[in-house]
């Protein structure tokens, strides 16, 4: 029997998807590896406690709750802290982190205290003996690194969006346990989470997401793909480097090589020429539609379905269009 | 103040990789290289530092076979003082034995601040810096894209996604860059001139044992070729026929 753990992500005391799926891909983990327990890690301010039956029935059989009011920001000292005491202790197979900003911060800290490596950004995972076997994306995802882990325990952090968190009737037992120190005494403080303007739907979570190129001229204008976005109601909205570069949109928003991966069901390019750059931050995503006005520009390479023309004529009449096809669904 | 930034060399992404014959490594012939765009802007800043502190010394860092030496030197150029080439025959995939190595060479530099782009675009791994804080025991502050240093503490921003964090820090640190906190400059004929003659120490690079091997290298298959719908928005309706029957997206 090997037991598995996960660390699940919360922010300003909710939830974030990707803790589901670590907790599910952990779930996954221990059954592949003869059926052990998945004990699932999460921290946050009073009132997360309450997400534990959630945590349980997305795969955990322990949910360890740390409740703070402190912890109302993300810690990095506090929450590695406890995560590498309890995995010392547990005597884990694997551990499984997301590949998030949040996620890129604690797995290093922790997998380094506990002695072992770590591979992030996970496509797939294989319990082979006493290895485990991951895929992972190098050269910006124009090679398929497939890795051996022989770290005891293997410590990896999964892409958002591979594992659909999936749910059973259990609960899982809850374990309340307190900080090993005060939250306030940290050397790293956050001291604020400011919430960007985007709404609640994140790139790397969102099912639908649209991006805007240089293509629409100027920044106003990225309207059309804010309405196009709203028209979808499960959107989020990108942008090329080009554009975070010359200040129409946030970096945050940048989706490419040096910005954000983002694999969603469907990839809207509005005015995006389809850069080396660029693609290698969404050609996993499942569908992709371009509309562009140069028939021969690359975007339409991956593209599975095109549209060539001016995108201040098609992007409101797509934006009519679904609208009128989710209002009849 | 004295800064450190650790620094790799990476190919240009812009190409079609080819895998070597022995499946575990890429076939670098023909390849550019050059420094991080993530590492070029941890120097940009370390540089700034230093600039605002009107005193200071920048050691560029870099661990690999001799070539990485170039790699150092384009750090020089554009203003470092001086360079620590660890010598290893390759860099290796697992993070850990590599910040395990960088910190060895970092632990008794007595730096105020350790600087590392956040992750590197060929390993795609991303973890070596906080894990060389980690192991140095030293205050760590992952991707960020803005940095103000006031006697002895540090704020920064840190992206997060659709979200940002102000974080709070005292010196000694370990940070990572982000896009965003500065542009790098060019190196100019003078330090170039400049770098020829700046120190650059060779050490050899103690690699312990890796966790992580590689079993093998792949192409990912390529897409399979798409169509163009139509032109322009008469072409609209039957896009929205092949999202809902065909990619059963809408």
């Amino acid at each position: 029997m090997a037991n598995v753990f996960a660390f699940v992500e919360s922010r300003g005391g909710d939830l974030r998807k990707v803790g589901l799926e670590a907790t599910t891909a952990a779930r996954m983990l221990a059954d592949a590896s003869g059926g052990g327990e998945v004990h699932a890690l999460v921290l946050g301010p009073p009132g997360i406690a309450g997400k534990a039956a959630q945590i349980g029935q997305h795969g955990a059989d322990v949910v360890i709750v740390v409740e703070h009011p402190d912890l109302a920001n993300y810690n990095p000292e506090v929450a590695t802290a406890v995560a590498a005491d309890r995995i010392k202790s547990g005597g884990y197979r694997a551990v499984v982190f997301s590949t998030s900003a949040q996620g890129r911060d604690i797995a290093p800290r922790v997998a380094a205290r506990l002695g072992v490596s770590l591979v992030t950004d996970v496509l797939s995972f294989e319990v082979e003996g006493e290895a485990i076997v991951v895929t992972h994306p190098v050269n910006i995802g124009k090679v398929i690194a497939t890795l051996a882990i022989s770290g005891k325990p293997a410590v990896i952090a999964m892409r958002p969006n591979v594992i659909s968190p999936a749910q059973n009737a259990k609960a899982g037992r809850v374990e309340s346990i307190q900080p090993p120190m005060d939250p306030k005494s940290t050397r790293v403080v956050v001291k604020e989470t400011k919430q960007g303007a985007g709404g609640k739907l994140d790139l790397a979570e969102a099912p639908v997401v649209i991006a805007g190129g240089r293509g629409l001229k100027a920044a106003e204008n990225f309207n059309l793909v804010e309405d196009l976005a709203a028209a979808f109601g499960n959107a989020a909205v990108g942008a090329t480097r080009a554009v975070t570069d010359d200040g129409w949109r946030p970096h945050s928003d940048q989706i490419g090589q040096t910005g954000r991966l983002v694999s969603p069901e469907l990839y809207i390019a509005v005015g995006i020429s389809g850069a080396v750059q660029h693609l290698a931050g969404m050609r996993t995503s499942r569908t992709i539609v371009a509309v562009n006005k140069d028939k021969d520009a690359p975007i339409f390479k991956v593209a599975d379905y095109g549209i060539v023309g001016d995108v201040f004529e098609i992007i409101p009449a797509l934006t009519e269009a679904v609208r009128q096809a989710k209002k009849h669904h | 103040m004295k800064i450190a930034v650790c620094v790799k060399r990476v190919a240009d992404m812009d190409v079609r990789f080819k895998i070597s014959g022995d499946g575990t490594s890429l076939d670098e012939a023909g390849l550019k290289f050059d420094i991080n765009d993530f590492d070029a802007w941890a120097v940009e800043a370390a540089l700034q530092l230093k600039e605002k502190a009107g005193a200071g010394e920048v050691t560029v860092i870099s661990l690999g076979a001799d070539v990485v030496q170039e790699t150092i030197r384009k750090g020089l150029s554009m203003g470092a003082d001086k360079g620590v080439h660890l010598k290893a025959d390759r860099v290796p995939f697992d993070g850990l034995v590599i910040a395990q190595a960088l910190a060895a060479e970092l632990k008794t530099g007595g730096y105020d601040l350790i600087l590392f782009g956040k992750i590197s675009p060929d390993s795609s791994n991303g973890v070596v810096g906080p894990m060389v804080a980690e192991l140095l025991g030293l205050p760590c502050v992952t991707a960020i894209s803005s940095l103000t240093i006031d006697g002895g503490r540090g704020t920064a921003k840190r992206e997060l996604e659709g979200a940002q964090e102000m974080v709070e820090f005292p010196l000694p640190a370990v940070l990572t860059v982000d896009e965003g906190l500065n542009t790098a400059r060019y190196p100019s004929l003078k330090g170039i001139m400049a770098a020829k003659k700046k120190p650059l120490e060779v050490k050899p690079a103690v690699l312990p044992t890796p966790q992580v091997t590689v079993r093998k290298l792949e192409l990912p298959p390529d897409r399979k070729a798409g169509r163009i719908v139509g032109e322009g928005a008469a072409a609209v309706p039957e896009l929205i026929r092949l999202l809902q029957t065909e990619a059963k997206v809408l």
